[in-house]
């Protein structure tokens, strides 16, 4: 038997812009595939899917919190809602993978069952693995959460349950929604002490626990009566229940709110392109370290460099590879 | 000298579990089973009738009337038990979250044959929390299952007084992997979870609270370490006669005793040599008999072949002449409790009741069975058990004659090729249900059928007991499918933690390390890591394969999607795109393979995924493997093949040769 044949790009792009569920399928396999032909197609895939998608449409959503906080259970309650209001929607779901085996047991698609009855196809559902990864994500989520955006309303990623300290979601989503759990007064000296980096939006789950969900409602409230992240977003909290339902509505309001937000004070588009300098950042830190940062021309000089460029993730990096390995033998 | 005649106990109440096809045909099966000698009736139904569908509904497909009697309506019931007495017979129902309606198609039809309800006899299931562990009928979420577990109890102590009205099961606990001690941990902790519910209920005064604990009976396992199991049955009857006096205040000896019925152990029995099943099957049957402080009150026995399939009449006939043997023959009626005074079982039975009061204190810490359950805490434990036990018999520490040791063997007489050993449904008996039921619907008072249901709507949001208004609906001629439809909608539907995150802390063995080795190189060669999807398509409950291969296939490397029990073909299909998976495993072992399989294959063809290799594990008959085979099917594994890190090779092969790469070979060192 021949083996199999690589995908044809430009077709799959398409595909993916008319929301065909299998060509996003076989584009997330692509842009998973690290073989140098696939990833050759994959930064041409990239390349072609609607650049104004990409960068300022969509709503890029990220949830994090700790394990078993109520992130899938929540993500299927919002996609509930979502669908209500006629969006479709992409997930992408980050799971631990076994540092000894390299297997991983792709668990959150479990809780988001009832969306398998959706009519429209309106709701695409992709599990990771975080492959070693630290900070609760994967390397492939970033340019998988562009072919999502190229294919749906919202894009939501859930990270690995981590701790308070490991949020890389806040830079790669243009909301970060944390989830805590009623009674985590972790959370709460964790953000009082500076620790944990503030979110766009904190959402208290499993409300139906009765009084320790509000205790911490109110405590959280307290904490962040003054807190504004970077660009000047008061953060606000809420309540909710996944697996009752309350509550949801508003957290799905909320959201919209901060995007809007963005929007307005013309924020979406920069920020997207901060997400993608970061994400080549971190992998040529990973790939050459400091010191081949340092011959790239430094943190600062190559963020700037990278926000100002246009171009798919694959093909920014493989360009300063390139230079960096041309620098290195001359 | 004349010798005096030997006073003898009575023996228990033997029966065989059995049903298949349709209420006609299990009528008749039961009717020639008393005539045998059998002296009580325990019936299976199907999986259409347990979870609360209709026959004609599209997750029934290919379930209808195999592992047990379809009873969709009033009429099917009264088929069932035609020219069998209710008044005087005694009827164990396995049924669970659909219990409150099947006894009360069960009184409806006592009713019309005359009987009153005070005169009825018999045990329904009816212990839905060990569905979530591992017998998989469940249907709603555990508060309202208690509360039907509550309301049954309720309902029976007041009418139906010599109904045993739950049956709180460890069997099932063992079947999943339980320990000695899991299983009286959980299972008294389950006993605990409902009795405290029914004191809370409000619905028995405090001087009937003693009535209901002494109807609480107990369905129990014994596996082939026969010596500890029955240790662990004496260790039940002090345990619960402890929590029963010290909890619940019953001062009653005679109330707080320990009455359980018996299926002795089907997880070891193999489809290897299964003629040695018949030996484990009576070393277990003594486990819960010697002890006469501790006897079964019921027992029923597996068949020889029951790795292979269904048993046919012959199978049930052995199984049940083996307890006629021991109750008629030997002498061990004649006795009282034989093991008295032992220090060496009293010993033992102190260390289970250690080990069990330390495990149900973890479960009351974490404030009861329902939050240890919906955290997935309990499951994971029986999962980890599992596993335990898998690679022990991997490793040959766990011997399993004719399966890891001694394999070579005769061929055997009693297994024809195929079709010979076992029972086969006649496929026709689905179409021929469904035909019924819809001839029944257009027969039945409309009006009549929708103020019942209305009424039993009601009941289900108000909290009365659901037991009234579902012998009206059973009266009224409400199917199967409606009345479990109206809970649903009344009280949601749940799916429990599949409990397979488990860590595993041992170190691999080389054939593991050889398997990773595999899994990674093939993962590389394809430009990303292997993953796979485990599917349980249908209604078919039986987890254990599914999470033994997921576990397993994790620990070698594998990115893994199993979102548990009871999936439609399309959400198999779904998963298997949208995750981009390199193969599909499905897991079938309630029969309905074919029919699964076929539709699985479509629905992959039409959402232009048709190139992803399916292989199918589970009981599937040689001659359907070698259909399906010829389907397309990679690869077909059944109970023999207990060498998992084979499995997982195979699968990487599978893999490679789907993706047009080389059988692997491993790298020279
Ligand atoms: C354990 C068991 C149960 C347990 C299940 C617990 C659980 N959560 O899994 C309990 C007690 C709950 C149970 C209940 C029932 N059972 Co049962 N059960 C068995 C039993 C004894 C063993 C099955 C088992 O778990 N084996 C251990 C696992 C690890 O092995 P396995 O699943 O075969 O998997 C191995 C291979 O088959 C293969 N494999 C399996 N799946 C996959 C998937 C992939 C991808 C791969 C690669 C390989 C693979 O690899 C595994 C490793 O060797 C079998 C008989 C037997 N001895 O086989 C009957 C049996 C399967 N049960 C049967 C029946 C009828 C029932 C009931 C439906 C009865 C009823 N009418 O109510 C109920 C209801 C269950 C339901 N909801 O569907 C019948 C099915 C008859 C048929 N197919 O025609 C059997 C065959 C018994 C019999 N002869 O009557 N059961
Ligand atoms: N009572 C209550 N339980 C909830 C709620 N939301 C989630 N849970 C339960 O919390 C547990 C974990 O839920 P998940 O949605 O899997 O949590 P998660 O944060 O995605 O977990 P990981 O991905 O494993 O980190 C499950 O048992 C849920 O049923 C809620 O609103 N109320
Ligand atoms: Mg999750």
């Amino acid at each position: 038997m021949a083996a199999r044949a690589l995908p044809d790009p430009e077709m799959l792009a398409n595909g993916v812009a008319a929301r065909d569920r299998a060509a996003l399928a076989r584009s997330l396999n692509l842009l998973d595939d690290k073989r140098p032909e696939a990833r050759r197609r994959a930064a041409h895939l990239l390349a072609t899917l609607p650049a104004d998608k990409l960068d300022r449409s969509g709503h890029l959503i990220g949830i994090t919190g700790p394990p078993g906080a109520g992130k899938s259970s929540l993500t299927s309650a919002l996609i509930q809602v979502w669908r209500q209001r006629n969006l479709s929607v992409g997930i992408l779901a980050v799971d631990p993978s076994s540092p000894v085996s390299g297997g991983a047991l792709l668990g959150d698609r479990l809780r988001m069952l009832a969306h398998d009855h959706d009519a429209e196809g309106g709701v695409f559902i992709r599990s990771l693995a975080c492959r070693g990864e630290y900070g609760g994500l994967s390397a492939e989520v970033w340019p998988m959460s562009l072919a999502m955006l190229a294919a749906f309303d919202v894009v939501l990623i859930e990270t690995v349950g981590v701790g308070q300290k490991e949020i890389d979601i806040s830079k790669m989503s243009d909301t970060t929604c944390f989830v805590a759990q009623p009674a985590s007064g972790d959370s709460i000296q964790f953000l009082k002490a500076g620790i944990m980096e503030v979110p766009h939006l904190l959402v208290v789950n499993k409300a139906d626990m009765g009084t320790a969900a509000r205790k911490t409602l109110t405590e959280l409230r307290t904490t962040l009566k003054k807190q504004f992240d970077p660009d000047g977003w008061q953060v606000p909290a809420l309540a909710v229940s996944a697996t009752k339902g309350t509550g949801i509505d508003k957290l799905a309001d909320t959201l919209e709110s901060h995007r809007v937000w963005l929007v307005e004070h013309d924020l979406l588009a920069t920020r997207r392109k901060r997400f993608q300098a970061e994400w080549i950042l971190k992998r040529l830190r990973e790939e050459f370290g400091r010191f081949g940062i340092e011959r790239l021309g430094g943190e600062a000089g190559l963020f700037d460099e990278l926000t100002r460029r246009h171009g798919s993730p694959f093909d920014q990096y493989d360009a300063l590879r390139d230079r960096f390995l041309a620098n290195w033998k001359t | 000298m004349e010798k005096q005649p030997t006073k003898r106990d009575k023996p228990w109440l033997m029966r065989t579990y059995s049903g298949h096809s349709s209420a006609k045909a299990s009528n008749q099966l039961y009717r020639t089973n008393l005539a045998k000698g059998q002296t009580g009736l325990s019936v299976a139904f199907d999986l259409p009738t347990q979870t609360g569908y209709d026959s004609d509904h599209v997750l029934a497909r290919g379930e209808v009337g195999k592992v047990g009697v379809p009873i969709g309506h009033i009429g099917d019931m009264e088929t069932l038990f035609d020219q069998i007495p209710l008044a005087q017979m005694n009827t164990s129902m396995t049924i669970n979250a659909t219990a409150a309606w099947l006894l009360s198609l069960y009184v409806a039809v006592a009713e019309r044959q005359g009987a009153s309800q005070d005169q009825l006899q018999g045990t329904t299931q009816n212990d839905i929390i060990k569905e979530y562990l591992s017998r998989g009928t469940y249907i709603y979420p555990p508060e309202p299952s208690v509360r039907l577990i509550t309301d049954v109890v309720c309902y029976t102590v007041k009418h139906i007084p010599k109904w045993n009205p739950t049956n709180i099961c460890s069997y099932h606990l063992q079947e999943a992997g339980a320990t000695p001690v899991q299983e009286l941990a959980y299972a008294l902790s389950t006993g605990i979870t409902i009795l405290d519910a029914v004191r809370d209920s409000g619905q028995v005064s405090v001087a009937d609270f003693a009535d209901v604990v002494g109807r609480i009976s107990f369905f129990v396992n014994a596996g082939i370490r026969f010596v500890e199991e029955c240790c662990k049955m004496r260790a039940f009857a002090r345990m619960w006669d402890k929590i029963t006096q010290e909890r619940y205040g019953v001062e009653d000896e005679k109330m707080r005793r320990f009455r359980y019925g018996v299926q002795v152990n089907s997880l070891g029995l193999t489809e290897s040599q299964p003629e040695n099943n018949v030996q484990r099957i009576i070393l277990e049957m003594l486990a819960v008999t010697l002890s006469k402080n501790a006897r079964a009150r019921a027992i029923q026995l597996p068949a020889w072949n029951e790795a292979l399939g269904l048993p046919r009449p012959w199978d049930q006939q052995w199984a049940l002449r083996m307890q006629q043997v021991l109750a008629f023959e030997t002498d061990l009626l004649e006795y009282g409790d034989i093991l008295a005074g032992s220090t060496v079982i009293e010993a033992k039975v102190q260390a289970l009741i250690q080990g069990a009061e330390a495990e149900m204190e973890r479960v009351r810490e974490q404030g009861g069975m329902i939050p240890a359950i919906e955290t997935g805490y309990v499951k994971r434990q029986l999962v980890t058990s599992h596993t335990e036990r898998m690679r022990a018999i991997e490793r040959g520490d766990l011997k399993i004659i004719g399966l890891n040791c001694f394999q070579q063997t005769e061929p055997s007489p009693l297994v024809g090729e195929g079709e010979g050993s076992i029972m086969k449904v006649d496929p026709r008996a689905e179409r021929e249900q469904i035909e019924r039921l819809q001839a029944f619907r257009t027969g039945r008072n409309q009006a009549d059928v929708d103020a019942a249901l209305a009424a039993l709507a009601d009941a289900a949001k108000s909290g009365d007991n659901i037991m009234p208004v579902s012998i009206r609906c059973a009266h009224a001629g409400v199917t199967t499918g409606e009345w479990g439809q109206a809970l649903r909608e009344a009280f949601g539907e749940y799916r429990p933690p599949t409990g397979i995150d488990i860590s595993l802390h041992d170190s691999p063995s080389a054939a593991v390390q050889e398997v990773r080795d595999r899994v990674r190189h093939t993962g590389e060669e394809l430009g990303r890591p292997l993953r796979i999807l485990v599917g349980k398509p249908g209604l078919d409950g039986h987890s254990n394969g599914a999470e033994q291969i997921a576990v397993k296939a994790r620990d070698v490397g594998f990115e893994i999607v199993y979102q548990g029990i009871r999936l439609t073909p399309q959400q198999i299909a779904k998963a298997a795109l949208e995750e981009g998976v390199h193969l599909i495993g499905l897991s079938v072992l309630s029969g309905s393979h074919m029919e699964l399989v076929e539709d699985i294959t479509a629905e992959l063809a039409k959402l232009g995924i048709p190139e992803i290799p399916v292989i199918v594990g589970g009981i599937i008959p040689v001659d359907d493997e070698k259909v399906l085979r010829n389907q397309g099917i990679a690869a077909v594994y059944t109970p023999k093949n207990i060498d998992m890190n084979a499995i997982m090779a195979d699968m990487v092969d599978i893999i490679r040769a789907s993706n047009g790469l080389k059988p692997y070979q491993q790298k020279a060192a």
